[in-house]
């Protein structure tokens, strides 16, 4: 049984260290077209891993009939065109990303630019750019697709789904949870002891409970995913942190109390003519400044985190010529290693800032205070 | 070019604040060791509002 329990966990481990090797070797070979080699290529290849792609691509090599072999799977999308919704596999658009394979739908066109795809005009039959690379004959659609990052944030939740009902049927059996469980019950209890209760108070913590330890381990789960070769940049979308802000904002404006009200809008004991001034400032920083904080607090630190994590690596290629393929393998892989570490802890870190502040910040919207 | 120098000045103004906070907190630390999570706690939580700030800074330059 300890045996079985122990292999289980080295296998976990092995998995989890050898994320940090592949990332140095896929940075480097990887490119939808041709080799990654120079500054250049690796800053375009980098901005690509940035954003967010319609397929789910693992990796891609060049056979040596020199044809461009890329693994992954496409990831099904739906787009809202002047003609309706249209929904169809990525892979129909053969990993292009300038607008070179069109796909005809019948009555429209759809074709993929930059990771946007976009409708070419009626009767168009190709794309046709502008000296900006803009394309002039077609236009963005709404999109609605199963991206990478949606594709990760459904996995986040899946992980979350199983692990958190097998720590609640834990509690069926017994006071003490057993197997994952027993990882996740301290975390609960820290999110509980050390961020809600001190900064929402006693009385009214339980309310926000469910909110805190969904944004918390969501955080923190894409955090990881992000560190794992799946390649996902979820918390580095600027979109998703955006949202999350907002989800704070929501709650606590529409809880904040009588007195927190008061204290924005009309504050007492301060003399009548600051009162506006003051409530314009306690405005600004509740409705704008402390969610935009949230948010770029975490999307501006995933986002160093992964490129200077890809960046280091990409030295591999840049020493090269200097140390030879060892020893630039081995600055770069420690390098890569060390830095790697330190992301497992801001990963942590990110999704506990985050939490905390939110809480805070609904903390100073609840409170009721003494009246003298 | 100019947004390189703002993005340095931001790098040393964040710094210097971060240095503020940490030394004091590792001096709180060292006077009263029985405060030290609370004062922790208030440390990582001040440092994540400048690094707000910084951050929004940057993103900017």
């Amino acid at each position: 049984m300890i045996a079985k329990k122990s292999i289980k966990i080295f296998t976990i481990l092995a998995v989890v260290f050898s994320s940090f090797t592949s990332y140095a070797t896929s940075d480097g070979s990887t490119e939808k077209e041709g080799q990654v080699n120079s500054p250049e290529s690796i800053n375009a290849y980098i901005k690509h891993h940035l954003a967010d792609s319609h397929d789910f691509a693992l990796y891609s090599y060049t056979n040596d009939a020199g044809e461009r072999k890329h693994v992954g799977f496409p990831l099904p999308v739906m787009v809202w065109t002047s003609k309706g919704l249209k929904t169809f596999m990525s892979s129909e658009f053969h990993h292009n990303d300038d607008g070179h394979v069109i796909v005809d739908k019948g009555d429209v066109k759809l074709t993929k630019i930059h990771s946007k795809i976009y409708e070419l005009n009626e009767g168009e039959t190709h794309v046709a750019f502008d000296d900006q690379h803009h394309a002039t004959n077609a236009h963005k659609v709404l999109d609605f697709s199963i991206t990478k990052s949606v594709f990760g944030m459904l996995l986040a939740g899946l992980l979350m789904l199983l692990g958190f009902s097998s720590l609640a049927r834990g509690y069926k059996k017994g006071a003490i949870p057993t197997g994952i469980g027993r990882v996740l019950e301290p975390l609960v209890l820290y999110v509980r002891d050390e961020i809600a209760r001190p900064n929402i108070g006693e009385k009214k913590y339980k309310k926000f409970m469910p909110y805190l330890l969904t944004v918390f381990f969501f955080i923190w789960i894409l955090n990881l995913l992000g560190l794992t070769p799946l390649g996902f940049n979820v918390t580095g979308q600027i979109a998703v942190t955006a949202c999350l802000a907002i989800f704070t904002l929501i709650i606590y404006i529409t809880n904040g109390s009588k007195d927190f009200w008061q204290h924005t809008l009309w504050m007492p004991g301060v003399p009548v003519l600051i009162r506006p001034v003051l409530a314009i400032l306690e405005l600004a920083g509740f409705i704008l400044i402390k969610p935009f904080s949230l948010l770029v607090r975490l999307f501006a630190n995933i986002t160093a985190g992964h490129s200077v994590v890809m960046g280091i690596a990409a030295l591999m290629i840049l020493l090269k010529a200097k140390f030879g393929t060892v020893g630039a393998t081995g600055i770069s892989f420690l390098l890569t290693l060390f830095l790697s570490v330190i992301e497992v802890l801001v990963a942590f870190l990110q999704a506990f800032i985050f939490t905390m502040l939110s809480a805070l910040f609904i903390g100073m919207a609840v409170e009721e205070h003494e009246h003298h | 070019m100019y947004n390189l120098i703002g993005a340095g000045l931001i790098v040393i103004g964040g710094g210097i604040g971060l240095g503020q906070i940490g030394g004091k907190a590792m001096e709180g630390i060292a006077r009263q060791p029985e405060a030290a999570g609370k004062i922790q706690t208030a440390m990582i939580i001040i440092g994540a509002l400048l690094e707000g700030l910084a951050f929004g800074a940057l993103l900017l330059a």
